[in-house]
Formats: C-alpha cells, structure tokens, sequence
C-alpha cells in the first residue's frame, strides 16, 4: 500500500494535489464508515467494502458465536443447550472469561502477554475469601475485594517492572510468575487440600456470593434497561449533532437509530432469558444475575479508559510504534507498568467472580491456572484483540469470553464420558490455534516480519 | 493558537543584515576519541531553506541531533533568535520551537492521521480526550499546508502512501507554534509524484515564516529547494553560503573532497550533466 | 559497539578506542599464543560481558557447596548419582529448547511433548493391549513426537504464528491426547514378568558393570582427545589460527579427569541391599545426544545457519537460507529430543497417571531456566548444548538438594521461579549495550 504502483503523473494537477484514484478504495476501506457516510446506504455500502478488505472487526465473533450456538443446540442430549436456565448458567460463566479476557487485552494491546493472569486472578479470589473469613480476619467485603485488587496489582506492577524497566520478554516474566503463584496459591489457602468458602448464613460474605448468583427481579431490569437505552441513546444523537455543529462529520441519524435498536434488541433479549422462570413451580426463580451488571461496568470503564483517555491512546500507540511513542514523549515504562499492574488487578476481581461462581468455594482444584489463562487468551484473540498490538477493544474480550464460556459448557453438557476432560483441553486449544491463524493471516501484508 | 505560524517578528530572512533565527558558532561533538563534529558554523535563517549535504559520515546526523536536543555539544555556541540558548533535550528543543521530522517518520500505523499528529500532546476535556477540536485543528493545520490528498482525516495511517505519511509527520510538526522545523532525508523513500508534493510542502512552509534545514542525498531536490547550502565534510563546514553560489559540481566536490577546485561557480544550478 | 556511536570521519578509521571492544568479543583461543596469553585474554572476555559457560559453572559450585552445608548427604555417592540420573530429563529438555531458542523462538510445548512420549511408549509396550516389542515403541514413539514438532514448526515457520501461542496451543492439545491416549486411569511399566516393560524400566534403571564403565571412559576419552589434536595439528600445519598446545592438553586432561571422576562416583555401590553400581545407562544416552547435536549445531551446514537466523533472520534471508525449512527442522528436532525425554520419563516415573501429565507442564520452565542458566539467550543467536547439560544439572541440583532438606514442592516450585528470573535478568543485563528494542 505505500509503494506507487502505476502512479500518474500529476502534470496538470496543482501543486500538491497528488492522484489518489488508486488509493481510494483502499482508504475506504480502512475509516470508519460511520465517518464518511451520509445515509444509511452509503454506510451499509462502506461497511461492506471494509469487511471484504479484511477489516471485519466483530463479525467473525459474531458468527462463531452463532455457529457455536446451534451446532451444541443441535447435537446436545434433548436440545438443550439453548434452555434459559442454561443460558443464565453460561451468561455467568462467561463473565468469568469476559473479565479476564478484558484484563489480558490492556497486555495484548501493548503488544506483550501476561501469562500469569490465571493465577493471580485465583490469588485475588482466595485472598478476597480469605479476608472475609470469619472468625478470622472479618473484613467488611468491599475492604477484602478493594485488598484483594490493590495486592493483585502491586504483583502486576512488579512483573511490569521486570518487562518494562529490564526488557526481559513479558513472557518470560510472566512465565516465572504463573509458576511461583501457583505455588503460592497453595500456601495461601493452606494446603494442597484446603478449601476456603463463603458462609452465605453471614450477610458480609453474602454479598460477594450473591455479586454471580444473586438475582436482579425482573421489573427492575427492565427499568434500567430502559433507563441504559434512553441514556445512550441521547448521547448518540447529541454527539452527533454537535460534530455537525462545529462542521465535522458524522454518522447519519439512521445509523444511530440502528444502533440504538440494536442494543434495545440485545438487552431485551438478556432480560427476557432472565425473566423465564428456570426454577419450579414451588420456588420460582428469576431474574438477571447482578454479574452482568457488574461486567457491563467493567467493560464500560474500560472502554472509556482505552478509547477516550491519554493514557488509552498511549496504549494503542506503543502497541504501534514504541519508537514513535517514545519521541513523542509518552513515558513507555510508566505506560507498561501500570497496563501489567491494572491487568493483574482486573484479573483478581475476575477471581472473585470465579469463586462466587463456583458457589463460594476456592479450593487448589476449583480452577487450573493454566487452562485459565489459555481460554483467557483464546477469547481475546477470537474476540478480535490483535497479539502483536494495537489492535482490539474490550468488547472484544467480552464478546470472546462469551463464545468460550458457550463452548466450555457446551462441552461439558455433552456427556463424552472420558473424553469429556480431554476435550476441555483441545478444544480451546484448537481454537485459540485458529484465532490466531485468522490474526495472522489479516495481518498479512501490513507486518512485514521475516 | 491555530495557524502555523507568520514571520516571527525581528526574525530574519537571510540578507536582512538582522540575525538568523538560528545561529550556529564553534561546534565540537565527540563521541570518546571519535571527533564527529569540528568548529562548525552554521546560519538558518527564517523563511529561508537551508539544505544541508553531505557524504554518509560527515555528521549531517550528529549535527542535526544537536540542533534538536538529542545531543549536546561539547563547546561552541547555539543562539536562537539573537539570544544564547542551551539545548539539553529534545523537550527544550521543542519549548524553543524546534521540531524535527526524522526519516523513519515516527508515525504509528494503528491510530489515525489526527491521533498521530497530537501523540504526547493530547487535549483534554473534563479529563477525556477532546477528539473533536483536535481533529477540527489538525484539518485546519492540514488544509493550511494544502495537504488535500488524504481522503479522510480518519485514516489510519498504515493506509496512507509514503508521500501521505511525510505530509502527516510535517504537518505534526509544524503544528506546534514551531519556528525552525529539521527535515531529515524527507524524499529518501519516495517516488516521482509524492517528491514532488513534499518539495511544495517545504516550499509552503518557508512562505510561512519558518526556517527549514533538510538535509538530503538528492542534489536534484536540494537545489530545487534550497535558499541557503551548507556542506559538512569529516566533521566540517566546508561551505555555506546562497544556493546561487553553487552549482552541483562544485557542491559535489565540497562533499567528497572538502573543497571545490578554484572558486564555486557563478551560475545557479548548471546542469553538468553530474550530481 | 552499537549505532549510534556517531560518525567517524569518512576514510580516517580511527581504531585507537576499539581495540579494547575488539578484544572482547574475539575468542581468546585465536589470539592467544600461550596459556597465559589466553587465561588474560579470557578474563577480558569475561569482564567484558561475554562469559559464556563460567556463571553456571559458578552456579553449580554455589549449589554443590550451599547443599552440601545444608545436608551433609547432598554430595554423597548415592545422592550424586541419584541427582546425575534426575538432572538427565531436564538436560534433555533444556538440549530440546535450545533449538528454539536459537532461533529467538520458544517451544513452551517440551513439557507436554514429553508426557505424550512418555503415555505413547508405556502404551505400546503394554503386554494386554499394544503389545510392541520396546525397541518398535520407542522409535514409533520419537516418530510421533517429530511429528509434533513438525506439525508446530510449520505453523511458526510458513504461516509466521508467533511460536509461544502455537506452542501454547500445542500444549493444551497434547494433554488433552494423553489424557485420551492414557485412557484415563494409569498406565505402568513395572511388571518385571513382561521382557519389553523390563527393558523400559531399564533404561533409567539399569547401569553397565563398572568395568565396562571404565573401558567406555577410555574408548571416549580417547577418540575425543585423539580428535582434538588431530584437528589442532592439521590447522597448524595450514597455518590457521589455532590455539595454543597447551590449552589442548588442557582440554583432554579436564575431560578425563571428569569422566573418571563421574565413572568413579558411580561405580561406588549405591544400594541399601545387594549392589547397584555403574555408570546407568542414560548418562551415555544423554552424552550421544549431547554430541550429536554439538556436532550438528557447530559443525554442520544446518547450525550455521541456525545461529544466523537467530542473530539476523533478515540478512540471513538475503543470503539465501531457506528460513522456513530451517525453522520447521529446529521445531521438529526439539519435539524428537523430547521424546527421548518422553522415553526416560516413562522410565523414570513407572506409573504414569492423569496427575503426573498434568504435572509435566511445569517442566517447560526448567527447560527454559536451564538453558537460560547455562548460558542460552532468549533472544536468539547466542547458546550451545552444552549448556544445556550444565544448565540442567543445576536445576537437578537445586530440586534434589531443596528435596532432601524436605522443601515443599510449592516453595521449590517458588524457587525455581526465582531462579528463572534471576537467569533471564542477567542475560538481558548481558545484552545491554546491543541494539535494543523500543
């Protein structure tokens, strides 16, 4: 793209006007649609020309997802993989890997990797159970989850140094890390066998338990569904008009309806799935797990912290270019560090969450460290998140969590007997392998390494 | 503070009898034993190009470096705009209004051209980034220097051409109130059309008031240029002067033997069929 | 030494201040005209940055000693011979990563490779199932391990995967196949009624008379001094550049005095009852693959290559290597020397269950901390087998020593991590001053 082929001379052109007749569909193809589209079929007409140049972004998740979804739909016992009962259960599992996958992108985007997320995410969970103990330690929950993140982080900090400050490959560092946590987990919970759980008798630890498995009644779901809807909405249109105002361009209002739509049409759908009564007709049981929430937070934070602060944009430029970065003034260490430390961080409220999940028990065998971190990395790279930098959001880690929380239930709900276990390993092994083929593969052309 | 920038008052355009926006007195750089610089001397004026030649080794680059701050001197004197200044990084480089484009550009292919152009020195509104003003100057700036070529200001800037992408590093150069803007090798990896759109930039920013220095291998685009030449050999300001008094003989004999056989010849730009 | 030195005015090559860099970098035994004249120029090597083999031979007189304080039985003959026989699996490992690490690749598959290897030969010499004669499920067992490796090496070598993913991956997929391959329960070589089990458990096991160790000393020290010399006097007589008679002398006599020592210690009889004595088995195996790729990484057309792709994958290209081909093979050979991991594994352990393979992910790290220790780089270009060797004789001796003084296996595991650490720290410590990344 930056050689010349078949340029024309310019000849009669004025100064500096140069032709682009033949770079024009190749700079279509790479902003945004909804920048240079004046009605909603010139953005459908953009939107298409993008993917068919290789910039799919969240459509190749999309599709697994649905793919995914009706292949297990299909071949699971009785058809019941798309049971709303099932779906709650996957709906909370996947936030587990959301919030990991989240984590991990701050890493990926700087174009490095934390191969220690699985077992610090599981120190930070132990930790947060341990200091909730009681009798023990008794800490109020909000103190042992904000501990729990605070030494999770510091860890992450720590690791940053090495790899920021001594330039030792992240993954080396991280390596070691993921070796010396997983021992240390053990020490922590006191034990190979140990088990640390919350007493949901005790309204403190009850509180992080019900942070996956309490319930949101209905009627209030709607309510803030309605109440996310409006908001967003307004903020769309207002945005929009005032770019118009100052003379910049932006996204037709049909566009920004769609959207709107959309996210109406998906938060419904959440909701409604919710509201199905999946217990008996004794004890009814419905609701939206507070866990959806909680990630829908987390991912909001994030994606304000990437795309609309200095420091996300410092991210994405080292991920780009660090040289650049660098005589740009952008301090690299400082910007490694704290990506490595609110990793760390992010993945130990991804711990809690996994605890509270399995029912308030953190044992050394509720979760393999490895495996965590590989389906954490695997939902990044399938949600989109580029391993080499720059690349990727973090809708793109939740989108890709999602996938692997419906693949790993899926699995599991396919009673294969022995090769049950087995296949929890290929799988996410095979299809983190063909995420990053597909990575690799679209990055043909752009990265010229040899 | 939007535009790039007019004349600067007081500075001024080589001939004026006023001092050069940038003076040069006496420089010496060594690296340990290696001399890389000796006694060097050098005038840039505002609203004037100054083109700086040189065979590989003659320390174009160490020279440029100390302008911008990367190095610093071991003796000798810099003044910029009549007053003595000390250099130490490339941050007061800046302060003084000296930017530099180096060859390799400095851009990062995943943001686009107006993140590339405010990186390190976003604005900030309520604590968030302030994208619209931001991409309101940098149009502004770019429509100023008449960079019209680029399809959306929205681009990445993996998808530009080389010539694009040597617009877009200029054009973030210039944007900062900047008054001496250092050019290295700016047509090294271009082809005939894109030269040509950056020779007119440069041309665009001397009208503006600035003082430009490029520094480049191509004779054919130094003299097309270029107000002012001045030619390092081994270390030394071996000529300086008007681009009228060289012709490209004698601006190739300077480079590869320090000096030109009898006096630099009187016609501009004889083509000798040479350089 | 590195770019942006600034320019030395051109034609006027001013060598005043490089000879002291120069001198560095050169090996000592070409410049050297006598033993003195290399010791001082070794040392040189040596405060200049470039110190090769001596930090893990530092090491491992640190442990010997340290240990030895701690437990008066670490350097008994038992003990020692005991910590020879666990080190080998970690020296083949280290020898696997080597390869990939050559490359400035990683294969962070080495530990599973060898757990497949490991359930593969068990399986196949099983007398109620596969029922193959030992020799037949070795090799289809190394086989199967290339295989591995060349399925990894190919989708770092021609679709340019990043190698820690694939090799990921691969992990991930390996154990669910064992797990799949080991049918879910245990699988185990110690019935000593079926010959081919017995020839397994063998390999570990079992140990040549101590005669035949003394005569395997002499037959190889001989051939390899013999070589030495002969190589040193057909390079004189050309008139190369060689190195100074004495230091070849040098160079035979350290390496019989420890062979003998290492034939010595194992001919001492080791067991409670009865007697075990003699050089086991696997160290030889562990000396033929030891030269075997010493010879094919610094000899051979190959390894040249290797190291160049390592230090410059670029100019190397524009040379005319084949980088694809070369990165397959690397990929390919680490999964093979695995397998002989796999092999000795299998040997080793007897009874091989889900756990064990679980547990076999770990020794990636020990891999990559041995060759790191002794002396590989993690960014390519830089690194022998022999460091291998030494560099897992370290972390055999940091287990068994951390082991007798009844260490937990998590703080072991804690250690082993630090130690990693410390190892990548100083190799990038190492490299300062090399062109660095941003």
């Amino acid at each position: 793209m930056t050689a010349n082929p078949g340029e024309t001379p310019s000849g009669t052109a004025g100064a500096g006007t140069a032709d682009l007749t033949l770079d024009a569909k190749v700079a279509a193809a790479e902003v945004p649609p909804a920048l240079v589209a004046q009605s909603l079929s010139q953005y459908l007409k953009a939107s298409w020309l993008r993917i068919r140049s290789g910039n799919s972004g969240v459509l190749p998740v999309i599709l697994a997802i649905v793919i995914v979804a009706v292949v297990f739909e299909i071949i699971t016992p009785e058809h019941a993989y798309l049971r709303p009962s099932n779906l709650v259960y996957i709906f909370g599992l996947s936030t587990v890997y959301m919030v990991l996958a989240m984590a991990e992108t701050l890493v990926l985007l700087l174009a490095e990797v934390d191969l220690s997320v699985g077992a610090v995410a599981l120190i930070g969970g132990t930790i947060a159970f341990k200091l909730v103990q009681q009798p023990g330690p008794n800490w109020p929950w909000w103190a042992a989850i904000l501990a729990a993140l605070a030494i999770c982080g510091a860890i992450g900090a720590a690791q940053g140094a090495l790899t920021a400050l001594l330039r030792i490959p992240s993954f080396v560092v991280t390596l070691a890390g993921f070796l010396l946590f997983s021992g240390i987990l053990i020490v922590i919970l006191g034990g190979a066998d140990s088990t640390v759980s919350l007493d949901t008798t005790v309204p403190n630890q009850n509180i992080i338990y019900d942070m996956v498995q309490g319930l949101i009644p209905p009627v209030v779901g709607w309510i803030i569904l309605a109440l996310v809807v409006v908001i967003a909405g307004v903020v769309m249109v207002w945005r929009a008009a005032s770019r118009r105002r100052r003379g910049l361009t932006a996204p037709p209002l049909s566009v920004v309806a769609i959207r709107i739509a959309l996210l109406a049409i998906v938060g419904a759908a959440v909701v409604i799935i919710c509201s199905v009564n999946r217990g008996s007709s004794l004890k009814s049981v419905t609701g939206i797990p507070w866990v959806i929430p909680i990630v829908l937070v987390v991912l909001g934070a994030w994606t304000l912290v990437l795309q609309r602060t200095r420091y996300g944009r410092y991210i994405y430029a080292i991920g780009g270019n660090p040289e650049a970065a660098r005589r740009a003034g952008v301090s690299l260490p400082a910007i490694r560090i704290w990506a490595f430390a609110l990793c760390s961080a992010t993945a130990a409220l991804g711990g809690i969450l996994l605890g509270a999940f399995f029912y308030g028990q953190y044992s050394s065998n509720t979760a393999d460290p490895g495996q965590l971190v590989l389906y954490t990395v695997a939902a990044a790279v399938i949600g989109g998140v580029s391993l080499f930098g720059g690349r990727g959001k973090a809708v793109h880690g939740v989108l890709g969590g999602l996938l692997i929380g419906g693949i790993a239930f899926g699995v599991s709900l396919l009673s294969l007997g022995s090769l049950s276990t087995p296949l929890q390993y290929i799988l996410p092994g095979g299809v983190l392998l063909v995420a990053v083929l597909i990575d690799v593969v679209s990055r043909r052309g752009s990265v010229s390494g040899v | 503070m939007t535009e790039v920038n007019e004349a600067p008052e007081g500075a001024s355009r080589g001939g004026d009898g006023a001092a050069p926006l940038l003076r040069l007195r006496g420089i010496d750089k060594h690296f340990g034993p290696v001399q890389a610089l000796y006694g060097v001397n050098l005038d840039l004026p505002a609203g004037q190009v100054t083109g700086l030649c040189g065979d590989n080794g003659a320390g174009k680059s160490v020279l440029t470096r100390c302008i911008a701050g990367a190095h610093q001197p071991d003796h000798g004197e810099i003044s910029f705009d009549g007053k003595p200044v000390h250099i130490r990084s490339t941050r007061d480089a800046s302060a003084l209004g000296i930017e530099t484009v180096y060859q390799d550009l400095a851009l990062a292919d995943n943001l686009d051209i107006v993140q590339n152009m405010f990186l390190g020195r976003e604005r900030l509104r309520y604590g968030l980034l302030d994208e619209d003003s931001m991409e309101l100057q940098a149009a502004e700036t770019l429509s100023t220097l008449r960079v019209t070529t680029v399809r959306s200001i929205r681009q990445p800037v993996a998808s530009l051409s080389g010539g694009q992408r040597q617009s877009v590093a200029v054009a973030k150069a210039v944007m900062w109130n900047s008054k001496l803007v250092l050019l290295d090798e700016p047509t090294a990896a271009l082809g005939v059309v894109q030269t040509r759109s950056v020779l007119d930039l440069i041309k665009r920013l001397r009208d503006h008031g600035l003082a430009v220095m490029v520094i480049s291998h191509n004779l054919n685009d130094v003299f097309e240029v270029a107000d002012r030449i001045a030619v390092l050999y081994l270390g030394r300001m071996v000529a300086e002067g008007p681009a009228s008094n060289f012709d490209r003989q004698s601006v190739v004999e300077y480079m590869t033997t320090g000096s030109a056989n009898g006096r630099p010849s009187e016609s501009a730009a004889s083509a000798s069929g040479k350089g | 030494m590195t770019a942006h030195q600034g320019e030395t005015p051109a034609g006027v090559v001013d060598l005043t201040a490089a000879p002291e860099a120069a001198a560095v970098d050169v090996p000592p035994e070409l410049l050297a005209q006598s033993l003195s004249q290399y010791l001082r120029a070794s040392w040189l090597r040596v405060r200049g940055g470039n110190s090769g083999v001596l930090p893990v031979v530092l090491g491992l007189v640190v442990v010997a000693v340290g240990f030895q304080i701690a437990n008066s039985k670490f350097l008994s003959a038992q003990n020692l011979v005991n910590l020879f026989e666990q080190s080998t699996v970690y020296m083949l490992l280290a020898m696997a990563e080597i390869f990939a690490l050559l490359l400035g690749e990683i294969d962070l598959s080495v530990g599973l490779v060898m757990g497949l290897g490991s359930v593969v030969v068990a399986e196949l010499v099983q007398p109620t199932g596969a029922n193959w004669p030992w020799w037949a499920a070795i090799i289809v067992t190394l086989l199967a391990c290339a295989a591995v490796g060349a399925i990894q090496g190919t989708l770092v070598a021609r679709l340019r995967m990043p190698s820690f993913i694939v090799t990921l991956g691969g992990l991930l997929i390996l154990e669910g196949v064992s797990i799949i391959v080991l049918g879910g329960s245990l699988v185990s070589i110690g019935n000593s009624q079926y010959r081919n089990e017995v020839a397994l458990y063998d390999i570990f096991y079992g140990s040549f008379s101590p005669v035949v160790g003394w005569i395997l000393l002499a037959v190889l020290v001989g051939a390899a001094g013999t070589g030495l010399w002969l190589q040193d006097a057909r390079k004189r007589r050309r008139g190369l550049e060689t190195a100074p008679r004495s230091l070849t002398v040098m160079k035979i006599v350290i390496m019989a005095v420890a062979g003998a020592g290492l034939v010595a210690v194992c001919n001492v009889n080791r067991a409670h009852f009865g007697t075990i004595e003699g050089v086991p088995f696997i160290i030889p195996i562990v000396l033929i693959v030891l030269g075997a790729c010493t010879l094919l990484l610094q000899r051979t057309r190959f390894g040249r290559y290797v190291y160049a792709i390592g230090g410059n994958a670029e100019a190397a290209r524009r040379a005319g290597v084949r980088l694809a081909s070369i990165r397959t093979w690397c990929f390919v050979l680490a999964g093979l020397i695995s397998g002989i991991a796999g092999v000795l594994f299998a040997s080793w352990q007897v009874s091989l269950t889900t756990n064990i393979i679980k547990a076999s992910n770990s020794y990636v790290l020990l891999a990559v901390a041995a060759a790191v220790i002794g002396g590989t780089s993690l960014f390519g270009g830089r690194g022998k087998t022999i460091h291998g060797v030494l560099g897992g004789l370290v972390i055999g001796g940091i287990y068994n020593g951390l082991y007798l003084l009844g260490v937990s296996s998590q703080w072991i595991d804690v250690v082993v991590a630090g130690v990693l650490l410390a190892a990548a720290i100083i190799d990038v410590l190492s490299r300062r001053g090399a062109p660095g990344r941003a």
